[in-house]
């Protein structure tokens, strides 16, 4: 790699980690919640953020959209959030899952310990393939059916992703109110443990695999991978500039074929491919009407 | 390209008249009571 070419992928990944610092500070902004141990109850909560941000997190200034829909749903006589899928539908067309890559404060998490200078691990391509449908299962069931279907005797749900599942939630939310509030301490038992431990197996799996939940567990990354293919901010590959040195291919985080899968729904659009390509061949535009003309993909 | 464009006014337009229902339906009101409390359940406790 020629010194421009590094200089170029360094100040890529200078400027993305800057972006995704500043979401996460904007996002979190409400510093009184850390120092105090209590969280924001401004009105700002009612509206939802774009990206998992839990809405328990002692700084959070809006409400994690997730979160949202199983509120809604597990609500007495509603089944489905439409503000929260709107704002997410809204969100989807724009930009796809540029939000991952760019401004989800767990996605910041999960590339600041692939930073840390082990050898990544290669899924096998079939379970790679396989692997990545469980997030759909996790937003289906989950998040849309679970908090609906299962009620107690007043007619509520359960939020059974935030509840079983989430380790944004445990990270932002469950460990800083066990550590800044005695009492909430006490009544942490095997749910928390548990939690606690899915967390950690995420957190060290993310060190060999960047962006494992990213890729598999998670529901927002579901449902925005439903919008990626024809969002208005798009990624192509131009087949006359590509000389396929795969360089863009053992890049990517997501283990992506980045000539074949870069319109797919995997791609969290972080700009890596793009950044060490040597020709130039690939290229991001946004754009309603617009889209360039060449493209393998 | 033509298909594209069509999903992504579709897109927009039903991202927009979804929100404006969820709000008239009173969801935010519901959200903002959710998120103003510390959710237990949310951070592995409740």
């Amino acid at each position: 790699m020629s010194g421009m070419h590094r200089d170029r992928v360094k100040r890529h990944d200078r400027f993305r980690l800057c972006v995704q610092l500043l979401a996460a500070a904007v996002l979190n902004g409400y510093a009184a919640g850390f120092a105090g141990g209590h969280i924001f109850t401004g009105k700002t909560k009612a509206v939802c953020v774009p990206v998992l941000n839990c809405y328990a997190c002692p700084g959070a200034l809006g409400a994690c959209p997730i979160g949202a829909m199983q509120t809604v749903a597990a609500g007495n006589g509603r089944s489905f959030s439409f503000y929260a899928l709107g704002l997410l539908m809204l969100c989807g067309t724009l930009f796809g899952r540029l939000l991952c890559g760019f401004l989800c404060p767990f996605g910041l998490v999960q590339d600041l310990l692939a930073k840390i200078p082990l050898k990544k691990l290669t899924v096998p391509h079939s379970a790679d393939r396989l692997l990545r449908y469980l997030k759909y299962a996790v937003l289906i069931i989950m998040v849309l059916l679970l908090p609906a279907a299962v009620q107690n005797a007043l007619g509520t749900g359960e939020p059974w992703f935030c509840k079983y599942l989430c380790p944004a939630g445990t990270l932002e939310g469950g460990i800083p109110a066990v550590l800044l509030n005695p009492a909430l301490r006490k009544l942490a038992g095997v749910l928390f443990t548990w939690k606690f431990a899915l967390m950690l197996a995420i957190l060290i799996l993310s060190v060999k695999i960047p962006r494992v939940f990213c890729r598999y567990l998670c529901p927002l990354g579901a449902f925005y991978a439903l919008f990626n293919r024809f969002a208005c901010f798009h990624m192509q590959v131009s087949s006359s500039k590509c000389i396929s040195c795969g360089k863009c291919t053992a890049a990517c985080p997501m283990q992506l074929d980045v000539p074949q899968e870069i319109c797919s729904g995997e791609c969290i659009r972080c700009g890596k491919c793009k950044a060490v390509c040597p020709t130039g061949a690939v290229a991001s535009d946004f754009s309603v009407l617009r889209d360039q003309t060449e493209h393998t993909s | 390209m033509k298909r594209k464009h069509i999903l992504r006014f579709f897109g927009l337009l039903c991202g927009a008249a979804l929100t404006v229902l969820g709000v008239l339906r009173g969801e935010p009101d519901t959200i903002l009571q959710k998120a103003v409390k510390l959710c237990l359940e949310c951070i592995g406790i409740g």
